[in-house]
């Protein structure tokens, strides 16, 4: 029940881009067509997932075990950085089709501060409310939740910007100012999730 | 100065060599730093268990950690609490001070998450003379509860979910207080004996 | 190009959070008051003079197939030392910022810097870039943090101007970030037309 609690907080409540300004920039810069907004959202999913296991991993039996916390960020980014250049690399061998779909997403997920950000999220333990213990299994669940709560985000406003871009919009208003207060009415959509956990928890009897 | 070429042993060397020299700089400053950040959360906890117990000195006693993950810090002038619930937004993580008669000296709320200019608002609104005030209610003689709920404390404006969170975490923070001064009559020995009630507890 | 034009270059002209739209995250994340959005701004301001001016300096020690993570290393070592220095001499600080401290290094604003000014160009000027460029940043994250804590809250930097109570208390949460940014851009663009 712990895991359903966490997929829907991380989706809807606590959601990525909404809720916790991480993972901006694409949300602004590659959500001008629904296509690419879901690509996006599928190559932060699947990198995400394998970078919070990674850094945990790394973060529990070799900075933590030698006393080197303080290597975090460098640690992971340089991590995050070579899993990137990894992940294409097998892809283009292993799914040349994959690799088509997601190829061009890859390297600017590198700077996506979303997936450091969730890294040292769950590394440290801070992403789990009180009664769920941290574990590499609910942050694989967090990451992945996120990644989906991302991925829905960015489906959505780009769907509203398809819309937006065959209207008439006043002329200082155009590109990124309509932009984002469009996303400010989604946040607020997306603000009326709040309690829902708390509704769960009881639900659930957490 | 010519650029180096990208041979590999080239590549190899110069990235070694930064991260060898990034690990030993951030290795210096961290050594530098340790002291201070320690320091710093120790004097943070002090200064709360001072704030809470309105005392300028005291000095802890003894500290334990109950099964519910309570925190006590037993101190000559009363004993603070820290305690966890669910706010409204995650975590919501309280230290309430007691005197020894279970009345609340005053309290502090050291992490949550509530919603800024909300629920955020119950670190104020609860202290003395404020709207919620609930300085020196004892919350054995009567539980804490809500207005809304039928109880005497109003509720922070628009934000009765984080209010009973508040209120349900300085109850149980005053439950482990009271169920902690029974099982642990060692604190003081000879308050307890001169109490009638003395006879049951060293029975058990 | 002189230094004087170089540093007016990121305070105005090429302003990173209103003109290349770089570094949004902390951009919105840290900005529900002004003091929070300036320390922000001079957080990532220090990490960019320092690291302009480093990889400007080693730029030519460094071949080019590692040229990226070479600048990585240093930037994080940078924010890392930042992070330990804030959180023992500016605990308030580094409460209130948090998660986006460690997030300095992907902001790209960064990294955009070093490959496209600090690679190119001598130590000095690629200093008052870096300054220039974070001084840029501050400005509109103080103004932008001013903004919301105003139309929020009443106050700026904590100076009342009208009671709490009839503050917009959206512009603090998170949607407030999006749409005071939409209309200070739209706004923005009116001058820079004009």
């Amino acid at each position: 029940m712990a895991y359903i609690l966490i997929f829907i907080t991380a989706i809807f409540v606590n959601n990525i881009v909404l809720s916790q300004f991480l993972g901006i920039c694409p949300f602004l810069g590659v959500s001008k067509k629904v296509e690419t907004a879901a690509g996006m959202g599928a190559a932060v999913a699947f990198v995400l997932t394998i970078a919070t296991i990674v850094t945990y991993l790394i973060q529990k039996y070799v900075l933590e075990a030698f006393h080197l916390e303080y290597l975090q960020t460098i640690a992971f980014i340089l991590v995050i950085a070579s899993l990137v250049q990894m992940v294409e690399i097998i892809l283009k061998k292993v799914s040349p089709a994959l690799y088509q779909a997601l190829g061009v997403f890859l390297p600017l997920i590198t700077t996506n501060c979303c997936i450091l950000g969730v890294a040292i999220l769950v590394a440290n333990g801070t992403y789990a409310s009180y009664n769920v213990e941290p574990s590499l299994l609910t942050g694989v669940v967090y990451a992945f939740s996120t990644a989906l709560g991302f991925g829905l985000a960015m489906i959505v406003f780009a769907g509203i910007r398809e819309q937006l871009s065959m209207v008439n919009i006043p002329k200082g208003m155009q590109g990124m100012a309509i932009a984002l207060v469009t996303a400010g009415l989604l946040a607020m959509a997306f603000m009326g999730f709040s309690g829902v956990d708390g509704g769960l928890r009881q639900l659930f009897g957490i | 100065m010519k650029k180096l070429q990208s041979t590999l042993p080239n590549m190899a060397i110069v990235l070694t060599l930064i991260s060898v020299l990034a690990g030993g700089i951030l290795a210096y400053v961290n050594s530098v730093t340790e002291g201070p950040i320690a320091q710093i959360k120790e004097k943070n906890l002090a200064d709360g268990i001072k704030t809470v117990l309105n005392a300028q000195d005291l000095t802890v006693q003894d500290s334990k950690t109950l099964d519910a993950g309570d925190v006590l810090y037993i101190t000559d002038k009363g004993t603070a609490v820290k305690t966890v619930t669910n706010g409204f937004g995650g975590a919501l993580t309280v230290l309430v001070g007691f005197d020894n008669e279970g009345n609340i000296q005053g309290y502090q709320v050291l992490e949550h998450a509530e919603t800024p200019g909300l629920g955020a608002k119950a670190g104020d609104w609860f202290q003395k003379d404020a709207k919620g005030d609930i300085i020196g209610m004892n919350p054995g003689k009567k539980e804490l509860v809500v207005s809304k709920d039928g109880g005497d404390i109003d509720a922070i404006t628009a934000s009765t979910i984080t209010s009973r969170a508040f209120l349900l975490a300085v109850n149980n923070a005053y439950k482990s207080f009271k169920n902690a001064a029974v099982t642990a009559p060692a604190i003081d020995d000879k308050a307890v004996t001169a109490e009638p009630a003395s006879d049951e507890i060293t029975k058990e | 190009m002189s230094n004087f034009k170089v540093f007016m270059n990121g305070l105005v002209k090429e302003n990173p959070t209103f003109v290349l739209l770089l570094g949004m995250c902390p951009t919105l994340g840290t900005t529900s008051s002004a003091f929070n959005g300036m320390s922000m701004g001079l957080a990532t301001t220090a990490v960019l003079v320092f690291s302009n001016f480093i990889i400007s300096l080693i730029k030519n020690m460094i071949p080019d197939m590692v040229r990226i993570p070479s600048f990585i290393v240093v930037i994080a070592s940078l924010v890392t030392i930042l992070q330990m220095l804030l959180q023992a001499y500016a605990p308030a600080v580094y409460d209130s910022l948090g998660l986006f401290i460690p997030l300095i290094v992907v902001n790209c604003i960064i990294l955009g810097r070093a490959e496209a000014f600090a690679a190119k160009n001598s130590a000095v000027s690629s200093l008052f870039d870096g300054l220039g460029m974070g001084l840029g940043f501050t400005w509109a994250l103080t103004l932008l943090g001013a903004t919301r804590e105003f139309l929020g809250t009443g106050k700026i930097f904590d100076f009342t101007i009208f009671p709490e109570e009839y503050g917009m208390l959206l512009f603090v949460l998170a949607p407030g970030a999006f749409i005071a940014l939409g209309y200070l851009l739209a706004i923005v663009n009116k001058i820079r037309k004009a």
